[in-house]
């Protein structure tokens, strides 16, 4: 387990990043107000996934982190995305 | 009575506080061990109790000893008490508290004051739990499952036993965070992943469990606190929700709270083995990611206790497939301890006698769970003494008697003193004998139709219940010899050298009782933890 | 570890703090994935309601909470950079900004927690059981989870207060600035929690 050193995001990326996420979170709300049916939810939950995705890499440094760590992390929602579908399974078939 | 040592041991360290508090206040991890230890002892004495309680109730059909309603309590208590008291925390936080570290060349866990903490979390939970069953409105009769929508109805205290439940579930997270973070971080210099004995292993998989499927119970009990106090629905048809919507959350975490119970015991079982064969583990490998496997799949398999709740039919034959597949790493463990017995030097003492007897009872354990886990037997044997059978097979007959063994093999380390071993073997014998005598002759008449939490019963269970009765007699004598000996052991045990059972993991490099700090000087770390050369 | 056992003596292990914390916010978000499943299951259930009751509530407040929550979550990322280069004034500054966002953003929920409370619509209120099967269980996961954010926002709040005196008493430097990141870190779940229950609540429709 090698120690790295800490990397320091400048905050020139932190602003850029923030700005990211200002407009996807208008392009959200502007989306699901026009009606797509059930694609809706589709767009919203992958446009959530991609700003907490951003999040997850800028703002708490995991793009930094060791393979390790981002394994653990990709493993956690894996994990729930298996339990939500697996419990579908029951109520889709009900 | 101490042993005179030339070093300073954990017992005899006066630290900042003294006397009791040197010890409640302490964050050393083995001195943590022994609190879990006499706590969780405790705990366990006072689920037997209700467990003989519930034997004698039932020891002639119609009223014995208590009413329905007081029987519905003493099942649920014990439920409660046994599971989140005493087998989930069990063997990682005694075992896991006081040998990880030995094990892996640490000195201590990653946090240690987060583990005091955790060791006051669990005796606060505790109290609650125990508090529960004196309260005005009386004790909880769910069952330990708290299944809704009965658990939102009831008079009884449901609230404070759930708050418990949750309290105690925080106790277990914070565990097995304590613990991944220990083994990721504080590995001794030159200990890989594959150099670490098998019980980290275990307790690595187990802590996973603890950390991840924890709290999803607890939102699930926060849940039915609310549903309670302010009618949210979710699990009540009448306001929208779904009744078997809590059995899922529910079983999300206490499905693989099975393993969070049985992983650390096959990890003391594969300890013990290897050393009283004089014999290097078969399939090291094999085992390390065995418990992984059992760790990851068992995520998915916990519909397999919600055949009868009305869940579709695709997810029965899905979560029937998974029960299977889950039994393969189980399996392969199995074979891999009795391969590394084939021509070993079989020392025939307590902790290795334990461990026959725990894979035998595990065998019948897990087979009998395999029948379970098929949909049409167990549509048949659903809610019957056969699943009570079934499961205290794999929880006392594995999980419990693993804990005797290790607590047998790991003795003369953490007291420095040596219990009578004819005695010691004497006591795991009549446990073995009451055990089967309780819980065998359950099979067969919940294989005939009795159902499981019923004060009351047909005539012709008479038999069945009378040997299940004089089992449980025989267990309460088996104990007293075991726990008798221990402690006598304790105070007036002959001086235990520091490896009586010439094993080969580092917990057993060090003088026994351990010093404070574990180790002196860095242990030296071999590639093969289990090499008798 | 090599690197690691120069500095033994000084007990510090930044990495096993850091690993702790993600260890604690995996619970956090498994926390928080019971109510997801919960949402997601009485979603497909009762889809109409679902999309009325989205419809009461308003869309403005939740945005501007949205914004204050990325915002905050900027401002204490880059109080950690600051930290990092030893700029502690701005560092404290950032913290207090951080920790003011969070307080607006309580105010922003105490004002539309009011209102709906002000129409009789709160868990366990007459209006509540007289709502259709679908609105009510909409309501109660609405509470309930924003309830639990709003929770968590306090608990943040106190972490970063505690960092902020630790920075300003010096025990929180340059060189040790562990217990700021970890705040930190417990910060962007707050704000990451937020950012899915914005849409699933709000906007979906």
């Amino acid at each position: 387990m090698s120690e790295h050193t800490h990397h320091i995001t400048p905050y020139k990326t932190l602003g850029i990043i923030l700005v990211v996420l200002f407009f996807f979170t208008f392009l959200t709300i502007e989306i699901t107000s026009i009606h797509l049916g059930a694609l809706t939810v589709t767009v919203a939950l992958l446009i959530a996934g991609v700003k907490g995705f951003l999040v997850l890499s800028y703002f708490m440094h995991l793009k930094h982190e060791s393979l390790l760590l981002k394994i653990l992390v990709a493993m956690v929602f894996v994990l729930f995305a298996l339990i939500v579908l697996i419990t579908f399974i029951d109520y889709a078939f009900r | 009575m101490r042993k005179e040592t030339k070093y300073v041991s954990y017992l005899d360290y006066e630290g900042q506080y003294k006397g009791i508090f040197g010890w409640i206040f302490s964050t050393d991890h083995k001195r943590l061990g022994l609190l879990y230890l006499y706590a969780i002892a405790l705990f366990f004495f006072v689920g037997a109790i209700l467990g003989l309680t519930m034997r004698v109730e039932l020891a002639t059909p119609g009223e014995t000893i208590m009413k329905a309603q007081a029987y519905n309590g003493v099942f649920t208590v014990h439920g409660v008490i046994m599971i989140f008291m005493v087998v989930i925390p069990g063997l990682s936080a005694v075992f896991g508290n006081f040998f990880l570290p030995l094990m892996i060349g640490a000195k201590d866990v990653a946090f240690p004051k987060l583990n005091r903490l955790t060791w006051w979390i669990l005796i606060a939970g505790s109290i609650l739990a125990i508090a529960s069953q004196f309260l005005r409105e009386g004790p909880p009769d769910t069952g330990w499952t708290f299944y809704a929508p009965y658990s939102t109805k009831t008079g009884t205290s449901v609230i404070i036993a759930t708050t418990a439940a949750f309290v105690l579930g925080f106790a277990s997270i914070l565990t097995g965070l304590n613990f991944i973070v220990t083994i990721h971080r504080l590995r001794a210099p030159g200990m890989k992943f594959f150099n670490m004995p098998l019980f980290p292993w275990a307790l690595y998989a187990a802590s996973w469990i603890q950390l991840l499927a924890t709290p999803v119970v607890g939102i699930t009990l926060v849940m039915l606190i609310f549903e309670r106090l302010f009618g949210i629905g979710f699990f009540n048809p009448d306001l929208g929700g779904d009744p078997i919507l809590f059995q899922h959350l529910f079983w999300i975490y206490s499905h693989p709270a099975v393993y969070i119970m049985i992983l650390p015991a096959m990890g003391v079982i594969t300890e013990v083995i290897p050393t009283f064969c004089q014999r290097r583990i078969y399939g090291y490998k094999a085992i390390a990611i065995s418990s992984l496997a059992i760790a990851a799949v068992g995520f998915f398999v916990w519909g397999h206790h919600m055949y009868t709740s009305g869940m579709s039919e695709q997810a029965r034959w899905f979560f029937s497939l998974l029960t299977f597949i889950v039994a393969v790493p189980s399996a392969i463990k199995v074979f891999n301890w009795i391969a590394t017995m084939y021509r070993g030097s079989i020392n025939l003492q307590a902790p290795f006698l334990y461990a026959l007897f725990f894979i035998f009872l595990f065998i019948i354990g897990g087979t009998t769970g395999l029948i379970l886990g098929a949909v049409a037997p167990n549509v048949q044997v659903h809610d019957t003494s056969f699943v009570v059978a079934h499961f205290h097979y794999i929880i006392f007959g594995g999980m419990g008697f693993a804990f005797f063994s290790g607590l047998h093999y790991w003795f003369p380390k953490m007291y420095g003193r040596m219990y009578n071993l004819k005695a010691a073997n004497w006591g795991a014998i009549i446990l073995f004998i009451g055990f089967n005598l309780l819980y065998f002759p359950q099979f067969i008449i919940g294989y005939q139709g009795m159902p499981r939490r019923y004060y009351d019963y047909l005539p012709q269970f008479q038999w069945a219940q009378t040997i299940s009765l004089i089992g449980g007699i025989i267990l309460f004598i088996g104990f007293f010899v075991m726990v008798g000996n221990l402690v006598r052991g304790a105070k007036k045990g002959a001086i235990a050298p520091a490896n009586p059972w010439n094993g080969t993991t580092l917990e057993w490099t060090v003088p026994s009782p351990p010093p404070v700090e574990n180790f002196d000087e860095d242990p030296i770390i071999k590639s093969d933890p289990y090499d008798y050369k | 570890m090599s690197q690691h056992e120069n500095h033994a003596f000084e007990h510090r292990d930044d990495e096993a703090k850091k690993l702790g914390m993600w260890l604690f916010i995996f619970t956090e978000l498994l926390l928080f994935g019971g109510l997801f499943l919960v949402y997601s299951i009485f979603r497909s259930q009762y889809p109409d309601s679902f999309h009325e009751g989205s419809l009461e509530l308003s869309v403005t407040i939740g945005a501007i909470n949205t914004i204050i929550l990325l915002v905050s979550s900027a401002s204490v990322a880059v109080a950690l950079t600051a930290i990092q280069k030893n700029n502690t004034k701005l560092s404290m500054q950032m913290l207090l900004l951080t920790v003011f966002l969070a307080a607006a953003f309580l105010v922003n929920k105490y004002f539309e927690w009011g209102a709906k409370f002000h129409h009789g619509l709160y868990p366990g209120s007459e209006l509540m059981q007289l709502l259709d099967r679908g609105h009510h269980l909409y309501f109660s996961l609405y509470f309930f989870m924003t309830g639990l954010h709003a929770l968590h926002i306090i608990i943040g709040m106190i972490l970063l207060l505690i960092s902020y005196f630790k920075v300003k008493a010096g025990k929180v430097k340059m060189d040790d600035f562990m217990h700021l990141e970890n705040a930190a870190l417990y910060w962007h779940l707050v704000d990451l929690i937020w950012i899915f229950l914005f849409p699933l609540m709000y906007l979906i429709s």
